[in-house]
């Protein structure tokens, strides 16, 4: 074990000396030209899916500190929290002393992180084409752009092979995926709406009301949705809505509900986009056949 | 009717009239106005067809009627505020029953949170489901029944208000700070202080009435004691009420309309201290006709508020709360413009 981490780390050291050489420049999504003299080598995280994607391009050991929600992978935990996107804390940004602040565009603090001198790295991820992008551009930062793609491979690979598992029956059946019980939806312009498409899966909101509108409740039981998706607890309570136990897709049990875990896995636009639509297919996979429209 | 008209009572027979007609008119374009819009053909039967029926039945009819019925508890809940602290400020949330309520609800969301973790997600949403009505309700009725400890009862107008002021800051602050612990429960508070009418059924229109019904007429009963108190404490005591004892029925009356509206649709803002204001400038009248008409007020502004939000951009909703905000608010503003407030 011990020699295999000593491997590790004097492989660890060899990229980074080698990346060290040379001078990174990146493109954030401000338009904002960033240039490291080297790759940075520590590195603060204030949005979960950014510190998915850092780790997935095998840079986790940079990660000197994250935000509050960053939870995955496991080795992420025990780094400092440093707030959220509205109330990060700049003084503890700052004595991490980081080479470069990964945020998103909604962050309050980038204007005064950049103020104090740091460099701050903005990343979209609305849809895939974001994920794919910042991905790009998180592999160029890290020195390892080959990484990127050989990512991107792996998520779509996952994501073929849910293809494969979804049942025949469920093709182009049109989703109602639940966000919040207001009720707002995942519309098919969402990048959950997205994945949906992969799988073969229509969806009752057309990209035009935007990726996730708050709808009129009478609009999900007047669309008589095929299949219903949303966490756990808003399934539960579906019934008790007025009207909404006449949704057919209720009666049958063409729903499938998500404990906190999954559903965090659903709604993060990161390098997991594969393992969630593994995760969608696994669901239709297992709804009764029989209930098939 | 008599030949010598008096104008006062010309007027306040003019303004029932016209808020009868109002609630028959919004009521027609609540039941018309859905996700594509409005459409009179699913209404009037000349297209029948189950999917209609469900709709209208389950969705449009007690969503409308619930708004009104929210409407009203709130526009009768400002009318006795504000003839209570004989104070045209007042609103039906000043005694600590918003800031309880959301209190209360914050309380539900992040335990729900946290059971969900431990006990599973059974657990959870039916604590979440049961919960969060009788939690804003009893949470409006405790944040009122706070404010009255801290005032020693209703003896003092003064001290009351206070006592409401700092029961709201505190109460709200705990519940900032709970969502602080808690950050999975801060979009459901939101919602719920934003209001929302979109889920009213049979359940809560039948609740609503039943409130209406126990509030409307005590609140009647008690209109002289407010007339009285226009006066001044004072002349309301020579004249042989016993104040404090009526006062506090006063406040349960309040507390009651209150906390049954906020626990069916949420801080609604703004309807509880229009409604009163709208009829006193059409019709000044003793308390007795005030209150009653800032119910029909109340309800005719939160119907026309939901159906706006149900259509202005079908079929996504807009947050009813904000649109009676912004209804009420503008409405206020143009009445200071043009001439003091009345």
């Amino acid at each position: 074990m011990n020699a295999w981490r000593a491997l590790g780390l004097s492989v660890m050291a060899l990229l980074a000396s080698t990346a060290a050489g040379a001078t990174v420049v990146v493109h954030d999504d401000r338009g904002a030209v960033l240039t490291f003299a080297a790759s940075p080598q520590r590195i603060v995280s204030l949005l979960p899916s950014l510190t998915e994607s850092v780790c997935a391009l095998g840079a986790c050991t940079r990660l000197v500190g994250t935000d509050r929600y960053s939870n995955v992978p496991e080795s992420v935990r025990t780094l400092p929290k440093l707030g959220g996107i509205e109330d990060a804390q700049v003084e503890r940004i700052v004595a991490l002393r980081p080479d470069v602040v990964l945020a998103a565009p909604s962050a309050r603090v980038i204007e005064r992180l950049e103020a104090l001198g740091l460099k701050v790295l903005v990343l979209e991820s609305r849809d895939h084409a974001d994920v794919r992008h910042s991905l790009d551009v998180l592999a160029q930062l890290l020195g390892a752009p080959e990484r990127a793609a050989a990512l991107w491979a792996r998520i779509d690979a996952q994501t073929r092979a849910a293809m494969a598992r979804v049942p025949l029956a469920w093709r182009g059946q049109r989703v109602y995926f639940e966000v919040d019980a207001t009720p707002y939806a995942a519309g098919a312009g969402s990048f959950i709406g997205e994945t949906l498409q992969q799988l073969g899966m229509g969806n009752i909101v057309p990209p035009a009301l935007g990726p996730f509108p708050k709808l009129n409740p009478e609009y999900v039981v007047r669309a008589q949705p095929d299949v219903l998706m949303a966490p756990a607890r808003n399934l539960a309570e579906m019934p008790q809505r007025p009207g909404w136990s006449r949704l057919v897709a209720l009666q049958k049990k063409r729903a499938c509900g998500f404990d906190a875990a999954r559903y965090e896995l659903l709604t993060r636009p990161g390098p997991r986009l594969g393992e969630a639509a593994l995760v969608l297919a696994d669901c239709l996979a297992r709804l009764p056949i029989d209930a098939a429209p | 009717v008599t030949l010598t008209a008096n104008p006062a009572r010309v007027q306040r027979q003019r303004l029932a009239l016209a808020l009868v007609v109002l609630a028959a008119v919004l009521g027609l374009l609540g039941l018309a106005a859905g996700s594509e819009g409005f459409v009179f053909a699913d209404v009037f039967g000349t297209a029948p067809n189950a999917d209609a029926a469900l709709v209208i039945g389950q969705i449009r009819a007690p969503r409308t009627l619930g708004a009104w019925l929210t409407g009203a508890l709130l526009g009768l809940a400002g009318a006795v505020a504000q003839g209570l602290f004989r104070n045209p400020l007042a609103d039906p949330f000043l005694l600590g029953s918003a800031a309880g309520a959301s209190f209360a609800v914050t309380v539900v969301l992040a335990a729900s949170g946290a059971v969900a973790r431990s006990l599973g997600v059974d657990a959870a949403g039916w604590l979440a489901q049961l919960g969060l009505v009788g939690a804003a309700c009893v949470g409006a009725m405790g944040g009122v029944l706070l404010t009255l400890l801290l005032a020693r009862g209703a003896q003092q107008t003064t001290r009351l208000l206070l006592a409401g002021v700092v029961v709201g800051v505190v109460l709200s602050a705990l519940g900032d700070l709970l969502t602080s612990a808690a950050p999975e429960a801060l979009r459901a508070r939101q919602v719920f202080m934003l209001g929302s009418t979109g889920f009213l059924g049979w359940n809560s229109v039948v609740l609503l009435a039943v409130g209406l019904v126990i509030a409307a007429p005590l609140a009647w009963r008690l209109a002289r004691v407010l007339d009285a108190l226009t006066l001044g404490e004072d002349s309301a005591r020579s004249l042989g009420l016993a104040l404090p004892r009526l006062r506090l029925v006063l406040v349960a009356v309040l507390a009651l309309a209150t906390g049954l509206a906020v626990s069916q649709a949420g801080l609604v803002a703004f309807v509880g201290l229009v409604a009163p204001h709208l009829v006193r400038r059409a019709a000044p009248s003793p308390h007795g006709y005030t209150l009653l008409a800032s119910a029909a007020t109340g309800g005719a502004l939160l119907l026309g508020a939901d159906v706006l939000a149900r259509t202005l951009i079908a079929p996504q909703e807009l947050p009813v709360g904000v649109l009676t905000a912004l209804l009420g608010g503008s409405y206020l503003l143009w009445l200071l413009h043009r001439r003091g407030m009345p």
